[in-house]
């Protein structure tokens, strides 16, 4: 995988599909998180839906040097993050995504075989549910695929985002944060 | 005075803020719709940071009866709600007010029922609109902090609640820089509470709150509220103009206080807006954000909806040929609860066409082009209110 080279000269809007269950708000909130240590504005908010482990969610971020005012949703994403590929089949995943919209998947399968209609040098596509597995030892790829993000846009940087998880997950205890920045450091790491 | 900025959820920024305001007795009932605010705060006494009583009431009717007796006792307290909870409380935030207690609550705008809704919108504060409450809006969560702490001032000044409503979901549930003041910087602007002898329930000096009232002295209380609450919104400028002096934190502090932006009101334009959007709460950010992209237009944000600053709004429409109104809540049967007293404000003395869009009901979320196609359509007819959805 590239290293990404976004240098941030406007707004960066990033979208999150997932499923209820697999921490598609925190990771939207761990990327605004890092933003912010890294003297970025940030926000970030979720799309609620009837909060029920596994139907379709959305959250969303932005990153920006100077204040955000808007709260509208995310339509034209810069980044899309797919937590989850079987969602590709049920609802529209793309809808506004452009030319430049990098596209980070989590699958198993090859770039080609996904089928996305967009160009296929903007697609990363990393097996975060198999580096979760092993890491973490439970199917949640939320911080595991923010490693690829970091790699893929250059948005956040890893020691950004190891404080963010830091941060957020400081209740959890010093296993839990251990773990997950294993896993973003091998998803950051994997080609 | 600087302090460090945070990037938080919202929820945390006001249960935070409210930690260093330091109430006697905080009561809530934890169910949906609810917010993280109070499982903070419950989260903040059981970690021992928290030093106020933390009642875990059985419904919002009690949980709104708990401050209340407690505010009566002459302490500081705090409860937050939103949608079906409010209208629960209703009983007892009419109480409050009529009894002049300075209670301060956070309103987390939702919908209500039915269809059975979680989202946001703003017609839950509009239930309490005429209850004799102080009613502000934030526009982020900056403004959401700041007015908390500026309520409890305003609120204990004049003996009068106050509610602090803030966006659902899009304030709530969402990340942001924001700043929150220390105890130490608090306590410099907001005093302990202190309330005069006679003013609260005290065995050595028996007094009665909420008592009976016959026709002969019923509507004076009435009246005397009322010109209380109008008289209040001198204050609020007041404490608007010290507080930011005092914090300089303010998401405004780019914007000087005066005629533009005060307690009140923000205008956020050109000087000669052909065409002025209203509205109130978090919508403003985004409006804010399509005005810069649209020539001749501005946006004129009400931060205190009750009291209503009319002369303050008058002031910044007068010039205006079309006023689109956007409310997220609809007097059902009429129009737009702020585009109807808008109207009533302007009632001779403004030419411009003041129109009545709604928008956001139930979580529709409100994009920049929808308020693009409503400063499109503002003006070119007039058949009354216009929901926008799409």
């Amino acid at each position: 995988m590239a290293f990404g080279l976004w240098v941030l000269k406007s707004m960066k809007q990033i979208r999150i599909h997932g499923r209820g269950g697999q921490g598609v708000v925190t990771a939207a909130e761990l990327i605004a998180i890092a933003a912010f240590k890294q003297g970025k504005i940030a926000q970030a908010f979720p799309s609620f839906g009837v909060e029920r482990t596994g139907a379709p969610i959305e959250s969303y971020a932005r990153i920006d040097e100077k204040e955000i005012r808007t709260r509208e949703q995310v339509y034209e994403p810069d980044v899309l993050i797919i937590q989850d590929a079987t969602l590709l089949n049920v609802i529209d995943i793309t809808k506004g995504a452009g030319k430049n919209t990098i596209v980070i998947v989590n699958s198993s399968k090859a770039k080609i075989e996904l089928n996305l209609s967009l160009p296929k040098k903007n697609i990363f596509v990393i097996d975060a549910t198999k580096i979760a597995l092993e890491k973490l030892g439970k199917n949640i790829v939320n911080t595991t695929i923010l490693g690829a993000f970091a790699r893929a846009t250059g948005l956040v940087s890893l020691s950004a985002l190891k404080k963010a998880v830091k941060e957020k997950f400081k209740e959890k205890g010093k296993n839990v944060i251990e773990k997950n920045i294993a896993t973003i450091e091998e998803s950051y790491n994997s080609n | 005075m600087k302090t460090n900025k945070q990037i938080l959820e919202g929820s945390r920024a006001i249960a935070l803020t409210i930690n260093n305001i330091k109430p006697a007795v905080i009561s809530a009932y934890p169910i949906t719709p609810q917010t993280h605010i109070v499982e903070d705060l419950a989260k903040f006494k059981a970690d021992g940071i928290g030093d106020y009583e933390y009642v875990r009431a059985e419904s919002e009717f009690a949980a709104a009866s708990i401050v209340e007796g407690a505010s009566a006792t002459g302490v500081r307290v705090y409860t937050a709600t939103c949608s079906q909870g409010l209208l629960l409380m209703t009983e007892v935030l009419f109480n409050i007010a009529g009894m002049r207690l300075p209670i301060v609550v956070t309103c987390a705008n939702r919908g209500v029922s039915a269809p059975i809704t979680i989202w946001n919108d703003q017609q839950d504060v509009m239930t309490i609109r005429d209850a004799g409450w102080i009613i502000m809006f934030a526009e982020n969560h900056q403004e959401a902090v700041d007015q908390h702490i500026m309520a409890y001032k305003i609120g204990e000044k004049l003996s009068l609640p106050v509610m602090v409503n803030i966006d659902g979901y899009i304030l709530t549930h969402s990340y942001e820089p924001v700043i929150i003041p220390t105890r130490a910087q608090i306590k410099k602007y907001l005093p302990d509470y202190k309330p005069a002898k006679g003013k609260y329930l005290d065995p050595a000096n028996p007094v009665t709150f909420g008592a009976f009232a016959r026709p002969q002295y019923y509507m004076e209380i009435r009246e005397d509220l009322h010109n209380d609450l109008r008289d209040s919104l001198d204050l609020i400028n007041e404490e608007y103009e010290k507080y930011n002096k005092l914090m300089k934190s303010g998401s405004t502090a780019s914007l000087a206080v005066g005629p533009l932006n005060d307690g009140l009101i923000e205008y956020y334009g050109p000087k000669k807006a052909k065409t002025i959007l209203v509205s109130m709460g978090s919508v403003v950010g985004t409006m804010k954000e399509v005005v810069d992209k649209v020539k001749g237009v501005g946006v004129l944000k009400i931060r205190t909806y009750r009291p209503f600053p009319e002369e303050a709004i008058l002031n910044i429409l007068k010039k205006a040929k079309n006023v689109a109104v956007l409310d997220k809540s609809i007097s059902l049967g009429h129009t737009g609860p702020l585009a109807s007293d808008i109207k009533a404000a302007a009632q001779g003395k403004l030419n411009a066409n003041i129109q009545s869009f709604i928008v956001g009901l139930g979580g529709r979320d409100i994009t920049q082009e929808m308020i693009k196609k409503i400063i499109g359509e503002v003006g070119k007819s007039d058949e009354g209110v216009r929901f926008v959805g799409e």
